[in-house]
């Protein structure tokens, strides 16, 4: 399995979906683990009842059916298919409607998601997911055409409650994948993925989606000003490293 | 979650080669040696592992150009299709040596003298021993741990003038640093027609740059460009200098465009960063 994994790190992202059905094939027992730890592109399907999009996912699957958190039903119909308690969806469907507002403010647009259900411990298990498919508008400087998509996801646990707090453990994935193709510089590929974990013990006294919320708006910055170093900065850096630009060569600057 | 009904279904030997050699080839440069032992224990099969690596090592050591010492010090040899004797020998022009070569341990583990057919003519060899002195002083310039090689690709045993022929140019550079969790790999080949009846050169260039980032991710960048130049037929040194120097102008040139879309990149997406400053609507 860690095998597995170290394999999924150096495959091309853009090449995911490929090489995790490789890796589905040779492994067919550990294929829940692979699932719920490799990162795919996220897809969409749209709810037959509200007309609206939801994001596919591992945690509103179940055979070859996916859940809405608008409507809770299956697409392609499942009968028996799991459910949420009454509880948590209720939970559920305010998270949808208060993370469907935070996107539209950040992203302007795209689609969002929020799945949960009941894990073994007393306690539940959150998933925020956002897909937003890059534009060719307002970023396409001197002429580049550029393809931007953004996906990002967000597991929280939540502990059971314990004297008026509750663990939070929250991993969060986001997947970046920019294309330009101009021509002074060719075709530009940088896609990947990050991920990253928090842990929080926080009171549960303004709700587990006020604690939640914050979470996520926090790992959220965090992470796009890591994406700035590591997939602008690092990337831009080993490029200047394998060929100084032409001023530093004329120093014969050492290089590390 | 729901449960999975895994098909037990068992993969023929031909099926697992083919998904190993499929790893293995994408194997960003530099790296292949970590995904060869992560490919062996995921496949759980040595027989298919070995073929598909003997399939595989060839044509990702070809692709990535890599460079192999040959021993007793004689120099360092390039593995590339224009050096290509045999699946495992490869000329390297500058000390016309042959290496012969382990693809799959990487290694250089033999090396002999070329044969006569093996060089291209006392003519071809004077353009090209010059283009390859220019080209060293060039990338020895420009690029930190960089290597090169020029190559006689067609018309090698031309006598004299009066005849067409083509020289190519191989220029890699590579960073391995894996306990930075990063590797890089800057290759480019340009192919050279000199053609005798107009007197002009056509130069076609393909620049190939990656890098992958894997500490806390898997963060890959992936480009190539081509581009076209030409010049006039002069004496061997004349062209060589001339070459040189247009190699040199569009590479540059590359470098600079590849920084400029970093950096326009990473404006565009942060650009809408700033705007954030909305707290999350319930808080």
């Amino acid at each position: 399995m860690e095998a597995a994994l170290g394999l999924m790190r150096r495959m091309p992202p853009k090449h995911t979906e490929t090489a995790l059905s490789a890796l589905l094939s040779l492994l067919p027992r550990h294929s829940s683990d692979l699932l719920s730890q490799v990162d795919q592109p996220l897809q969409v399907l749209c709810d037959i009842d509200g007309g609206k999009e939801f994001i596919l996912c591992e945690y509103n699957r179940d055979a070859d059916s996916y859940r809405s958190p608008w409507s809770s039903k299956y697409h392609p119909p499942l009968e028996d298919g799991t459910q949420p308690s009454p509880e948590l969806r209720k939970l559920e469907i305010e998270a949808n409607e208060i993370f469907a507002i935070y996107r539209d403010q950040y992203y302007e647009g795209g689609i969002s998601s929020v799945y949960m259900w009941e894990d073994d411990n007393e306690g539940f298990v959150a998933c925020f997911l956002i897909k937003k498919d890059g534009s060719k508008t307002a970023h396409g400087r001197r002429g580049y055409l550029e393809e931007g998509a953004w996906d990002a996801i967000h597991v929280i646990e939540v502990g059971p409650e314990e004297d008026g707090t509750a663990h939070y453990c929250l991993t969060s994935t986001v997947m970046l994948s920019l294309t330009t193709d101009d021509e002074s510089s060719g075709t530009f590929s940088l896609s990947g993925s990050i991920r990253r974990q928090m842990n929080m013990d926080l009171s549960v006294a303004e709700g587990h989606l006020c604690n939640m919320g914050r979470m996520i708006e926090e790992m959220e910055s965090k992470m796009r000003n890591s994406l700035d170093q590591v997939y602008f900065g690092k990337t831009k850096e080993m490029v200047c490293t394998l060929r100084p630009p032409a001023e530093i060569t004329q120093m014969r600057m050492p290089e590390s | 979650m729901a449960e999975e009904d895994a098909p037990e279904v068992e993969l023929s030997g031909e099926q697992k080669k083919e998904i190993a050699k499929w790893f293995l080839l994408h194997s960003p440069g530099g790296e292949i040696q970590y995904v060869a032992k992560d490919v062996r224990s995921v496949l759980d099969d040595d027989g298919a592992y070995g073929e598909a690596a003997s399939e595989a090592f060839p044509a990702y050591n070809k692709a990535q150009m890599i460079c192999l010492d040959m021993p007793r010090g004689m120099g360092e040899v390039l593995i590339t299709s224009f050096g290509e004797l045999e699946e495992n020998q490869f000329l390297d022009p500058r000390t016309a040596q042959v290496g012969i070569v382990d693809h799959v341990k990487q290694v250089c583990t033999d090396a002999r003298p070329a044969t006569d057919e093996e060089l291209p003519s006392p003519y071809i060899e004077e353009f090209r021993c010059a283009l390859d002195a220019e080209v060293l002083k060039y990338v020895g310039e420009a690029y930190p741990k960089g290597v090169c090689s020029v190559y006689s690709t067609k018309g090698k045993d031309v006598e004299g003038p009066g005849s067409d022929f083509e020289l190519a140019v191989v220029i890699q550079a590579a960073r391995n640093s894996p306990q930075n969790f990063c590797t890089g790999s800057w290759r480019s080949v340009w192919n050279i027609e000199f053609k005798d009846d107009i007197q002009i050169l056509e130069l076609r260039g393909k620049m190939q740059v990656g890098a992958h980032y894997f500490e806390e991710g898997n963060v890959q960048l992936d480009t190539k460009h081509e581009c076209k130049d030409s010049t006039i037929f002069q004496s061997p040194e004349d062209c060589a200098i001339s070459i040189a120097s247009i190699i040199r102008h569009h590479e540059t040139e590359y470098l600079g465009s590849l920084e400029y879309c970093c950096d326009a990149m990473n404006a565009g997406s942060t650009e809408k960063a700033s705007s954030y400053s909305h707290p999350f609507p319930l808080a």
